[in-house]
């Protein structure tokens, strides 16, 4: 399976992404933001990082990116799509997901070991967890605060398509502790904390047994070869 | 400055009005040092070199102050020391080889007074800064680090200033995508008004791509990219870095730059790609004194002269004038000198990332440095007189008249307590003060995943990053510096500080193999802040070369005192070391049950500048631990054969608040509980409780080892003559630390108390 990682200007974490794909087994394909070609990928991750500096609002700018045209049409076509942090920003600024991100409500950038609730597992990036799996991965954003109409919460809420909720401690004031959502078909899904930084023993959250040694993230990228093996 | 405004000054018109008024010394030049410019050119300068000049000769980029004493760096050296020693001072920034084919740049900088004045841009530029010298070297950054100093936690000024630092360094290197690994916070009303702010960066290469700054090769393009220029830092490097604040408070704001990290990181990629693609021959990013250190270094570091067409310069304001423009410190640039046939090839890679290029001249044989404006020549210099052979200084030293009385002054006889309550409502107090507190206030508002590499960060004795992905190879920093210990006795103080710094990264596992500082001190003009900087130049030199691990470059700042009262010296030395392989690195706590704690080294009655001095009874005087770097040496290689078997599960070195600070730190890093008893210490070395939990004798630290591993961990120590002594043992069953006989810390007590200062004072 070939999953592309889009680098735009200001991309931070395409080379991240880039390891967690190799680590979970499929081959990493860097695209770049300024084409419309999307190499044939069989599922597009969208990095975090401050794209175009984040001038505008943060995501919007890069939403209009050459690539996102036909990332936007891939995503209609039901190829799964992954925006973390700055990603998930850029999704909510192209709709492809609802809702929008905001300041932090304490207004500090803030970086910690997120404790999540998986409650959607039958999302293209979610299906290798268990039914409610609780993990930790790392969160780090100054804008990550998700908000929404009270109308399309119900409707988050009501089609099961909040797919990871803060555990522990809501560390940026989004509505009903919201980490991550997806859309209907469950192909398009962002979120704000950063499943590539736990990938890797060694380099990830520390857990109970060991420094550093929490791999909880690498589910998400495991999920969609999971889901690619299915249909092939 | 309207003079400014006024139309070029040529050198025609130079020679042709020689009695014009110059404003020398608005520019920060004193009249000898106009006259000297004077007596090299054979005429008086044009308002442009007049501009050159008077920054580069700025204390800030010239060193005249310090150019004397720092030569010790280069002379006191053994053949080991130079053996990896791929790049040493004078460049951007040094280079060590780490084996493997890999090379490691690292460097620390000041970007003090910018701070004080615009707190948020000053620190972010202040990263930005040392980032570009990183990737001058060819490197790509892959760590930042902070070493900050701030006024007394509860002065009001003292938020505005850690709001903006903080903020500002959270904000660019968070955007940068450059994990921040560690680094140090410490609060004094010393640094009231003059607080500091030290940024480092650390990058890695493969050898084959190590770029120098020069300019060689007549015809060769010199290329101005990156950002565009304005009228932003103009004289910051003569007049705001290179002078004292007046007791007035912060005036200079148009002197601070503004930074914008979006442009860096984009130059970043841009400068990595053009590297890849081996299309640049000599870069030099653009810092202080921008155009007129970059151009005067390059040609002065090549083998010819330089041509420069000034008006080719990519504007933000067009209204500047060439004097400006050669002045100012805009952020976020590079020049580069590249062969006319790789041209095409380098205007493409830059225009991939829409990084604005302009071709500004060329590499000439003339020997001189020729800048025109609109056709007529504004500049015509011998390119060292401007950035190599500057005035050089033997500033009057004096030894301080009150130093003695204040050595006689021990904390030795302050009151200790001796009740097991009071040892410990101490020591709860030493670890809510505010240099002891959690600073996780302000180290979770910077990213440290980024890049996937991180081993080790804050709160770690070092940090550690991943080089190779393959092999495991790795290094480790750590920046250290006590200002109170170096205000009692310079010498030993800047020898504490490299040897904590050393100690730090032994405690890791890595290997020390290299030392990058930066000198905070105050006015040079005053004979014993020139004291207190040979002194301690000295130290740092002597120390090095004791431990055999090589000064590779750094930064020295002066002017850091409000009105007549200089900061305590503050030398930061950083001590980079490697490791083999980043999976055997050691935690600073406690994870493991059942473990045998060990504490590696003899405890004195040396309570002298300690925390515990300050905090408990507010008092500075005597003097400063004993220091012996033989034993700074003996323990780091006991830990690096310790951490290479696999020996040891976590260290953690001794300094500021002792034992105490040290034992509870390792119960909260992971939260796994204590029993330990003092008894043996104490009948041992002779001491008493209180002298036992917070003396900050040197060369200890406190080590846990599995039990099957006690043997071969003594065996260890024993074949080096190390002292050891067992402590205790870690206790799931306990909740916090138990000092056996004495009282009990449970952990949420703990935690409370630690947590709780900096949000007090700073916010939630």
């Amino acid at each position: 399976m070939r999953i592309g990682v889009v680098t735009f200007p200001g991309s931070l974490d395409d080379r991240d992404a880039q390891r967690a794909v190799r680590l979970a087994g499929a081959s990493a394909v860097a695209l770049w933001h300024g084409t419309h070609d999307l190499e044939g990928v069989d599922a597009i991750v969208l990095p975090g990082g401050f794209s175009y500096g984040d001038y505008l609002r943060c995501g919007a700018i890069a939403s209009h990116s050459p690539i996102m045209a036909e990332i936007i049409e891939a995503a209609e076509r039901g190829v799964p799509v992954l925006g973390i942090c700055n990603g998930f920003q850029m999704l909510t600024e192209a709709h492809l997901l609802p809702g929008g991100l905001i300041r932090n409500d304490h207004g500090n950038f803030i970086c910690r070991d997120q404790g999540l609730r998986v409650e959607n597992n039958s999302t293209a990036w979610t299906n290798g967890f268990a039914a409610n799996a609780e993990i930790t991965i790392p969160l780090k954003n100054g804008e990550g605060g998700f908000i929404a109409s009270a109308e399309t919460i119900a409707e988050l809420e009501g089609e099961g398509r909040v797919v990871v909720r803060y555990l522990g401690m809501n560390p940026n004031g989004s509505i009903n502790d919201i980490a991550g959502i997806s859309n209907q078909r469950g192909n398009v899904v962002g979120l704000m904390p950063h499943p590539e930084h736990a990938v890797e023993e060694g380099f990830g959250p520390d857990t109970a047994s060991a420094m550093r040694s929490g791999t909880d993230g690498l589910t998400f990228f495991t999920s969609a070869l999971i889901g690619f093996l299915a249909t092939v | 400055m309207t003079y400014l405004r006024a139309a070029a000054d040529t050198v025609a018109n130079a020679i042709a009005t020689p009695e014009k008024m110059q404003p020398y010394s608005a520019l920060g030049l004193k009249s000898d040092e106009y006259d000297m410019i004077r007596e090299i050119l054979g005429r008086r300068p044009t308002s442009g070199e007049l501009a050159m000049y008077s920054v580069m000769w700025s204390e800030h980029c010239s060193y005249k102050s310090s150019k004397i004493y720092l030569r010790q760096f280069g002379e006191k050296v053994s053949p080991k020391m130079k053996k990896d020693l791929m790049v040493g001072m004078g460049e951007n920034a040094g280079v060590v080889d780490v084996g493997e084919g890999w090379a490691v740049t690292f460097k620390i900088e000041s970007h003090n007074h910018p701070s004080y004045i615009e707190p948020f841009q000053g620190a972010a530029t202040g990263v930005g800064g040392i980032v570009r010298d990183i990737i001058s070297m060819g490197a790509r950054p892959v760590a930042v680090m902070d070493a900050l100093r701030f006024g007394k936690i509860d002065d009001p000024d003292t938020a505005r200033v850690v709001h903006g630092v903080v903020s500002g360094i959270s904000f660019y290197g968070n955007c940068l995508g450059l994990p921040n690994i560690g680094g140090e916070t410490w609060f004094d009303p010393i640094y009231q008004g003059n607080p500091l702010v030290n940024a480092l960066s650390v990058g890695v290469l493969r050898h084959e791509d190590l770029h120098l700054a020069n300019a060689r090769g007549v015809g060769n393009k010199v290329v101005l990219f990156g950002a565009r220029t304005g009228g932003d830092g103009i004289g910051g490097a003569s007049i705001l870095a290179s002078d004292t604040f007046s007791a007035g408070g912060p005036t200079k704001r148009p002197a601070v730059q503004v930074g914008d990290p979006f442009a860096e990181k984009v130059l970043i990629e841009c400068c990595l790609e053009l590297f890849a693609q081996k299309l640049v021959e000599g870069i030099q990013d653009l810092g202080a004194a921008g155009i007129s250190c970059a151009t005067s270094e390059l040609a002065s570091n090549g083998d010819g002269g330089m041509f420069i067409e000034l008006e080719r310069v990519l504007l933000r304001d067009p209204t500047l004038t060439a004097e400006e423009i050669l002045m100012s410190e805009s952020q976020e640039r590079m020049m580069a000198i590249v062969t006319p046939e790789k041209l095409a090839g380098f205007m493409a890679v830059t225009a991939k990332w829409d990084v604005e290029t302009s071709v500004l001249g060329e590499v000439t044989d003339t020997g001189r440095l020729i800048i025109n404006w609109h056709g007529e020549e504004i500049v015509n210099v011998l390119p060292r007189t401007v950035a190599v052979d500057g005035p050089v200084y033997t500033r009057p030293v004096a030894y301080p008249t009150w130093l003695d009385a204040l050595q006689a002054d021990t904390a030795a006889i302050l009151p200790r307590p001796t009740d097991a309550t009071e040892l410990r409502a101490q020591l709860l107090q030493l670890l809510g003060s505010p240099n002891l507190a959690d600073a996780s206030w302000i180290t979770d508002q910077y990213d440290r995943y980024v890049m996937g590499n991180t081993a080790l960060s804050f709160p770690d004795d070092g940090g550690m990053i991943r080089v190779d992905e393959e092999s495991g190879l790795g290094f480790a920093i750590a920046t250290d510096a006590n200002g109170r210990y170096c205000q009692l006795d310079p010498y030993q103080g800047a020898q504490l500080a490299l040897a904590e710094a050393y100690r730090n990264v032994a405690a890791t596992g890595a290997k020390p193999v290299a030392v990058s500082d930066c000198l905070n001190f105050g006015s040079p003009e005053n004979p014993e802040v020139m004291w207190q900087f040979s002194q301690t130049v000295e130290g740092l030199a002597d120390g090095c070369l004791e431990l055999e691990i090589p000064v590779t470059g750094g930064n020295v700042s002066f002017y850091n005192q409000t009105g007549d009262k200089p900061i305590h010296p503050t030398p930061v030395v950083a001590v980079l070391g490697v490791i083999d392989d980043v999976g055997r690195r050691i935690p600073s706590g406690w994870q493991d049950e059942g473990h045998n704690i060990y504490l590696l080294g003899a405890t004195a009655l040396e309570l002298d500048g300690s925390a515990w001095a300050g905090v408990i009874h507010d008092h500075l005087g005597g003097r400063p631990p004993a220091v012996s770097l033989p034993n700074e040496a003996a323990l780091a290689s006991l830990l690096h054969a310790a951490a290479a078997q696999s020996l040891i599960a976590s260290a953690h070195d001794l300094s500021d608040g002792g034992l105490a600070t040290a034992l509870v730190e390792c119960v909260m890093r992971f939260g796994m509980g204590a029993r330990v008893w003092l008894d043996e210490v104490i009948l041992r070395d002779g001491v008493d409780a209180a002298t036992a939990l917070f003396s900050e004798s040197s060369g200890r630290m406190i080590v846990s080892v599995p039990r099957e591993d006690d043997v071969k961990f003594l065996g260890l120590c024993k074949g080096r003559d190390y002292p050891v002594l067992r402590l205790g043992v870690t206790d799931a069953n306990e909740d916090g630390l138990t000092v056996q006989g004495l009282f009990e810390l449970p952990l949420r007590e703990l935690r409370a108390v630690h947590q709780a200062t900096l949000p007090a004072h700073f916010g939630a």
